[in-house]
């Protein structure tokens, strides 16, 4: 059993590497080592995650601003279009990325000509796919959060001397920092999980858009892939479980700082 | 220092349409809950913005609905203690403090945060977070927080409202100190009459949104005209004194009110202080001759003035004390009983506890 583990392993990692990558078939790897092939794309997907949560994160405060505080026609148009990734098949919404983002797409046209940012087929496509996803999360998170904040203090702050910007800064900001940083987690979680945006957008290209969940289903694809399939796996739960612990000390952190008065 | 404020809004079925002016000191705005007393400091504050209406404070206008001016909150200076403190719970003390100090830029490096420190009496409590302050020690800092914004005007909506009685006791010094030493103009909202009483130099009476009567603290508060808006049990008048000298041994304060003499529980003020005696009408008892054995301290000999028929079977009796006017509300069936009238010679009896300084 553990001869045959072994093998698969090494099997399904020269399956999914880029091939001036796979490793030596028939070397002694330990069970719970990981190829070259696994570690890019946990690595992918970390990276990805990130940017996702960080690229999206003054959007989302932005559009929660909007939705907690905003009185416009339309607001209803966009809480509904926030949500949007929510509800639709996530296949939809790849699709509908790829017809806005794609080479030909009349945003990622415009992006690949001005700014030479390109999404097709790149990571940066798949960042978007699951910032895209991950997005009505953060921004309910935070809006939530916006609500909760006694606006009475903010008033405090006016009369001392703070014009709007700087209420912001110094009250607002930091009294919605837990909700913030709730909302960040949530889409971290969100963009490690994602899959069916990001492969329909961007394709299961390995060392570029293969991230971890679209490598556990590669491994599912391929005969004696379960070992392969059972390490990411462990990895993913171990990340998940990793952010909500940290998510937990930072909230709990920010809270301490900010029991109502 | 001058003051204009004129105010005309709608809200609901409820209007404001007041206007007043100050020229220093503490201006209370003085009514019933619902008066509009909010409202107008409010307006003031620029935290809402009336259908019409001026705020002009020296020459410096303010506000002018229709010269389509209006100074936005955070560039009026005018420093704002809330009903609550509304400290913000992710600084600490010394750093709520700061806040306002910090936006006030040039002016507020004027404030002398050491001295302000003092005076309210919040230097041990610095490195605290506001959450572990007491309601009394929050409002102080609050206080504080407010005058290091070194404000040209401060606006206070009833500051010891949500406080205890002696919590407030905590607090009224601190106040006292800050109308006589920071020199800053204050508008004090409240309904309280004790607070009034001892605060304030002008009194503003509101009442459904209109001004009803204003004018000297003492005048105004004595008024039966103020009557409505201190509600029926705390009607009576404000008198100006000054102490005269204390009995130790029993704690007592003698307070020289023109030619009489009136015992209260003791005062922490030196003799020759000036101070506001403020005796409720419904603690003031009337008897046509003088009273033998009685544990009353305060006898005074006077004569009717003016009897008006009150609520609920009350009269309000006015009796000139050697150039002092003290009210007091008896039922009608005493009236009858005593056979009060106009003119006719009394004692008035005040029990010395009743009093508030």
């Amino acid at each position: 059993m553990h001869e045959r583990a072994k093998h698969l392993s090494c099997s399904g990692a020269a399956n999914l590497a880029a091939p001036e990558n796979s490793t030596g078939g028939g070397k002694t790897v330990d069970w719970l080592e990981l190829s070259d092939a696994e570690w890019t794309a946990i690595l992918l997907s970390l990276r990805v995650a990130t940017v996702a949560m960080i690229c999206s994160l003054p959007f989302a405060l932005g559009v929660a601003m909007l939705l907690a505080r905003g009185r416009f026609w339309g607001k209803a148009v966009l809480n509904g279009l926030v949500h949007m990734p929510l509800i639709l098949p996530p296949v939809v919404t790849g699709f509908l990325l790829l017809l806005l983002f794609g080479r030909r797409g009349p945003i990622g046209a415009f992006l690949a000509e001005h700014f030479g940012l390109v999404f097709s087929f790149r990571w940066t496509g798949a960042a978007l796919a699951c910032a895209v996803m991950a997005f009505p999360l953060m921004v309910r998170s935070i809006r939530l959060s916006i609500e909760a904040v006694d606006r009475k203090l903010e008033d405090a702050a006016t009369t001392l001397g703070a014009g709007p910007v700087s209420v912001f800064f110094t009250v607002t900001l930091p009294l919605i920092l837990p909700g913030i940083i709730a909302g960040m987690v949530l889409a971290f979680a969100k963009a490690m999980g994602e899959f069916g945006a990001t492969i329909t957008f961007v394709s299961n290209i390995p060392g570029e858009t293969q991230t971890l969940s679209a490598a556990i289903y590669t491994f599912t694809q391929v005969p004696g892939g379960d070992a392969g399939a059972m390490r990411l796996t462990i990895i993913s739960v171990i990340i998940s479980m990793a952010a909500l612990m940290l998510s937990e000390l930072l909230a709990n952190a920010a809270a301490k700082r900010t029991i109502a008065a | 220092m001058t003051l204009l404020v004129e105010a005309r809004h709608r809200l609901g079925n409820f209007s404001v349409d007041a206007a007043f002016t100050s020229d220093g000191g503490v201006t209370a705005l003085f009514g019933r809950s619902g008066s509009g007393k909010t409202s107008l400091i409010n307006i003031i504050a620029g935290l809402m913005k009336p259908e019409s209406g001026r705020v002009v404070l020296d020459g410096d206008i303010i506000a002018d609905s229709e010269r389509r001016i209006f100074t936005p909150v955070h560039r009026r200076r005018f420093g704002y203690v809330f009903q609550e403190a509304r400290l913000f719970p992710h600084l600490s003390v010394a750093s709520n403090l700061a806040y306002g100090r910090w936006f006030a830029g040039k002016q507020g490096k004027a404030a002398d945060t050491t001295r302000i420190v003092e005076m309210l009496g919040i230097s041990h409590l610095l490195e605290r977070n506001p959450s572990a302050l007491s309601g009394g020690e929050r409002q102080r800092v609050a206080i504080g927080r407010a005058l290091l914004a070194a404000p040209r005007l401060l606006l206070m909506d009833e500051p010891l409202a949500a406080l205890d009685e002696a919590r407030k006791a905590e607090i009224l010094p601190y106040l006292e100190r800050l109308r006589d030493d920071a020199g800053i103009p204050i508008v004090y909202v409240s309904h309280s009459v004790s607070e009034v009483a001892r605060l304030a130099q002008r009194v503003v009476v509101l009442e459904d949104g209109r001004v009803k009567a204003s004018g000297a603290a003492a005048d105004v508060l004595s008024a039966p005209a103020a009557t409505v808006a201190t509600g029926l049990r705390e009607a009576g008048v404000l008198l100006e004194g000054v102490v005269e000298t204390h009995d130790t041994t029993h704690d007592l304060t003698t307070v020289r009110v023109g030619e009489r003499l009136i015992r209260v529980p003791k005062i922490d003020l030196a003799p020759g202080h000036a101070l506001r005696l403020h005796i409720a009408a419904r603690d003031v008892m009337l008897a046509t001759a003088r009273p033998e054995g009685i544990s009353a301290l305060n006898v005074l000999e006077g004569t009717i003035v003016e009897m008006t028929p009150g609520e609920k079977g009350s009269v309000d009796i006015r009796v000139d004390c050697g150039g002092t006017t003290i009210a007091s509300r008896i039922t009608s069936f005493s009236r009858d009983a005593l056979q009060l009238h106009q003119g006719k010679p009394i004692h008035a009896i005040i029990k010395s506890v009743a009093i508030d300084h």
